[in-house]
């Protein structure tokens, strides 16, 4: 039978590869796919619990709230991205350090 | 095993499979690829878990909009000619450490705390009850989504248009 510690294991191992894509990536893009792997985790997460934990809607309200900001983060991530390739003609974060000091 | 387990996981697979698809790949676009299995197996666990309102919702938003406004930025910024290079990792032994730490912490979390389980009912539609709470109880935090989603909006013209001289 299908419980709880599966949804939470299968949330975590999305939850890590999504840390080793930001973690490692130099793509921008690539960076905001991990955010992106990340907050699905997060996602299964609050439905796993809304489902065995409390019986109630709560944590699927949340769940569309995740997913609103998500779209949201998306649209403003991928404009600067955008606007770093117009001014650096790529988007490979290391080489964007015009502000290191 | 029942039938419905094994599609549990199934999809499971698919999801985990594609994000590690997304971790690892060395082509961007591939990668972007994959990240569509991920969010198409998520809906799937959302439909498992009897959310099938918020399913519909990660179809829609993820797949019909995030996604295909990531294969734009891929392909807007992405030259042809390097595209085995595209998707360059760094650091990888110290992001192993990091991410096999924490991914230890969390899965002995999981493992070994006695989470209070309830029995779940049987899967109902959800649709009308969630707006029902998005009008009563959440009308407050509706609203300000939909704030945050024009100032999001505002935000990406005003970053990504040109500079226009005004002489």
């Amino acid at each position: 039978m299908i419980g709880l510690t599966h949804y939470l294991i299968v949330s975590l191992v999305v939850f890590a590869l999504g840390l080793f894509c930001v973690l490692t990536r130099r793509n921008a893009i690539g960076i905001l796919m991990g955010v992106e792997l990340i907050l699905n985790s997060a996602n299964i997460n609050y439905l796993a619990f809304a489902r065995f934990g409390s019986g109630n809607y709560d944590g699927q309200i949340f769940a569309i709230f995740v997913i609103m900001l998500a779209a949201a983060e998306a649209v403003v991530g991928l404009a600067i991205v955008l606007g770093i390739y117009q001014t650096f003609r790529t988007i490979d974060v290391s080489a964007t350090e015009t502000l290191r000091g | 095993m029942q039938l419905s387990d094994l599609v549990f996981f199934a999809i499971a697979g698919l999801t985990v499979l594609s994000a590690a698809g997304v971790a690892f790949s060395r082509n961007i676009v591939y990668a972007a690829f994959s990240l569509m299995g991920t969010f198409m197996g998520a809906a799937g666990l959302y439909v498992f878990l009897a959310a099938d309102f918020v399913a519909v919702v990660q179809v829609l938003i993820y797949v019909g909009g995030i996604l295909v406004l990531m294969v734009f930025a891929v392909m807007l910024t992405h030259r042809i000619e390097d595209v085995q290079i595209s998707n360059r990792t760094v650091g990888l032994a110290p992001a192993l450490l990091v991410v096999a730490g924490i991914a230890g912490i969390m899965g002995y979390a999981v493992l070994t705390t006695a989470w209070p389980v309830i029995e779940p009912g049987a899967a109902v539609a959800t649709t009308a009850d969630i707006g029902n709470l998005f009008l009563q109880e959440y009308l407050l935090p509706f609203e300000f989504a939909s704030v945050v989603l024009l100032a999001a909006l505002i935000g990406a013209v005003a970053v990504s248009r040109k500079e226009l001289r005004s002489e």
